[in-house]
């Protein structure tokens, strides 16, 4: 096969992807135009993206994403630290594993961001109750991921240890850990987009804080094209944020 | 009959109270014990951490009323339709994109990167298309569910054995038999974990939507006990979603093991 035929294969399913959109932005702005679509609930394509530097120039969206990305990063800290803690401890302590490992995994399929009224009164009105809930949100897929990384552990290497007669945190600290870790970092990737989606969205229904408020905001203001282009730019963020960790994950599991 | 001549281990009676039984109910009793010293301590304001009788009777009185039962009601059918909705959507979207290896590379990058975006931002553009009522929360629940399942569904289209697609294309099956006779069967358990994935964002998007904008289903019971600040109602309210959603989720577990049970 030729190169160009190469270069073909590889770029035209993304080529059809993103033609297939901007076909579909196009069909929907003629639509609006000749009336199939209100255009009082569906703002023009084109005036969202013109919305775009309005949006980002006057709602000093970078203050506030620097708000929201200090949330994140704040509950991601505590994510972290009280996540691989947890775990070890689970992992360390067998009675305490068997105990409440299930706990752990009943509390991630619980729908825990719908506590978050009881964390206003416990927390106030505040960047707290999102880093709070956030953290909570986030904190099952660390311990879950932490335990499962530390028992997957080689045989042969806990024994290497052994022969060299490490104490007991070395062994921690030159065995296990290291082996865990890329397991562990899918857990705090998950945990870390948990807290990601549940700051915007705890901010969204406080109407408190970065960009889940702007977005709460415009739309109380009416303001449909800054609505749009406010979703589009969370979206945009979250993907970025995605895509970023996901390499960090390969990049991880590649030199492990 | 294999067990003839196999020494076979007499069951043994096991222990009632199991060390991991005394640590669990050891914790529990713990924390009661330190809840209800925080709560009369009088450390914090008044009724945010309520006595636990108080919370008990909210309890009792939560589920002996019948508005609950309205309210779980609504809420349940909001789901319901929702999932239903979002989950033919994105079974669909699924079986197409697994299936063609073009489509796939051209659309599952969208479906994989906005999988795992805040859909709550969605909410203010749903109340416009749908309206403030149950319309807008069906609509979160089905956007949040689509992109768990069409994800589970897809992935599912593509690990399946190729000797069931060869079967199936021998006895010249059309592509309705294809897909109820030959992939949905193989890829059970894909679809029943997507399944699983989508009612818990579903849940997740309906009852905050309800708190966001209504005036019925659970999850208006919650901001209205936080609006008019009853605490004891609010902690009761909360305690019966979390059963109610880890026992959904338990159930579709189960209930996707207990099929692989009858098929051996």
């Amino acid at each position: 096969m030729s190169a160009a035929a190469v270069t073909a294969r590889r770029w035209a399913p993304p080529l059809v992807g993103f033609g297939s959109l901007l076909l579909f932005l196009t069909a929907v702005e003629i639509l609006i135009r000749v009336g199939a679509i209100n255009r009082y609930i569906v703002p023009l394509p084109s005036e969202v993206a013109a919305s775009f530097t309005r949006v980002i120039l006057e709602e000093d969206i970078l203050h506030r994403f620097l708000i929201t990305a200090w949330e994140c990063l704040a509950a991601s800290l505590l994510l972290t630290v009280f996540g691989i803690g947890i775990g070890v401890a689970f992992h360390q302590v067998r009675l305490l594993r068997l105990a409440c490992e299930t706990w752990v995994a009943a509390m991630a399929s619980a729908p825990l961001v719908l506590a978050y009224p009881l964390f206003l009164v416990l927390f106030g009105r505040s960047a707290l109750t999102i880093i709070m809930m956030s953290f909570l949100v986030g904190l099952p897929p660390v311990i879950l991921k932490t335990i499962e990384g530390l028992s997957a552990t080689r045989r042969v290497l806990i024994n290497v240890g052994r022969s060299f007669k490490l104490t007991s945190a070395q062994q921690f600290w030159k065995i296990l850990l290291p082996s865990a870790l890329p397991t562990i970092f899918v857990g705090i990737r998950l945990g870390l987009m948990f807290a990601l989606i549940n700051v915007v969205a705890v901010e969204f229904l406080i109407n408190f804080g970065g960009l889940g408020q702007l977005i709460n905001d415009l739309a109380e203001r009416y303001d449909l094209p800054g609505v749009y282009a406010a979703i589009c730019f969370v979206m945009l963020i979250s993907v970025v944020f995605f895509v970023i960790t996901e390499r960090a994950e390969r990049w991880l599991k590649s030199a492990g | 009959m294999a067990e003839i001549g196999r020494l076979v281990r007499a069951p043994q009676a096991r222990p009632w109270l199991t060390s991991v039984t005394l640590l669990r109910t050891v914790i529990v009793l713990a924390a009661l014990v330190g809840w209800q010293i925080l709560a009369v301590s009088g450390l914090l304001y008044r009724d945010v951490v309520p006595p636990l009788p108080k919370v008990a009777a909210a309890l009792v009185k939560l589920l002996s009323s019948v508005d609950f039962y309205w309210n779980l009601w609504f809420t349940i059918d909001e789901i319901a339709i929702g999932l239903v909705l979002g989950g033919l959507a994105g079974l669909v979207t699924g079986l197409v994109i697994g299936s063609n290896k073009f489509i796939a590379k051209a659309f599952e990058p969208y479906l994989y990167y906005i999988g795992p975006t805040p859909k709550i931002i969605f909410f203010p553009v749903m109340i416009m298309w749908f309206g403030a009522g149950a319309g807008s929360k069906i609509a979160m629940g089905a956007v949040s569910c689509f992109f768990p399942i069409a994800l589970n569904v897809a992935a599912g289209m593509r690990q399946i054995d190729q000797v069931l697609i060869k079967v199936g294309e021998s006895f010249r099956a059309n592509p309705w038999q294809m897909a109820t006779k030959i992939y949905l069967p193989a890829m059970r358990r894909p679809v029943i974990n997507g399944l699983r994935l989508g009612l818990g964002v579903a849940l997740i998007g309906t009852l905050l939507a309800e708190t966001k904008i209504s005036n019925r289903g659970l999850g208006f019971v919650v901001i209205d006990a936080y609006n008019t600040f009853n605490m004891p109602r609010l902690y009761a309210i909360l305690i019966v979603l979390f059963v109610l959603a880890i026992g959904a989720n338990a159930l579709i577990t189960r209930l996707g093991g207990l099929d692989e049970i009858k098929q051996k």
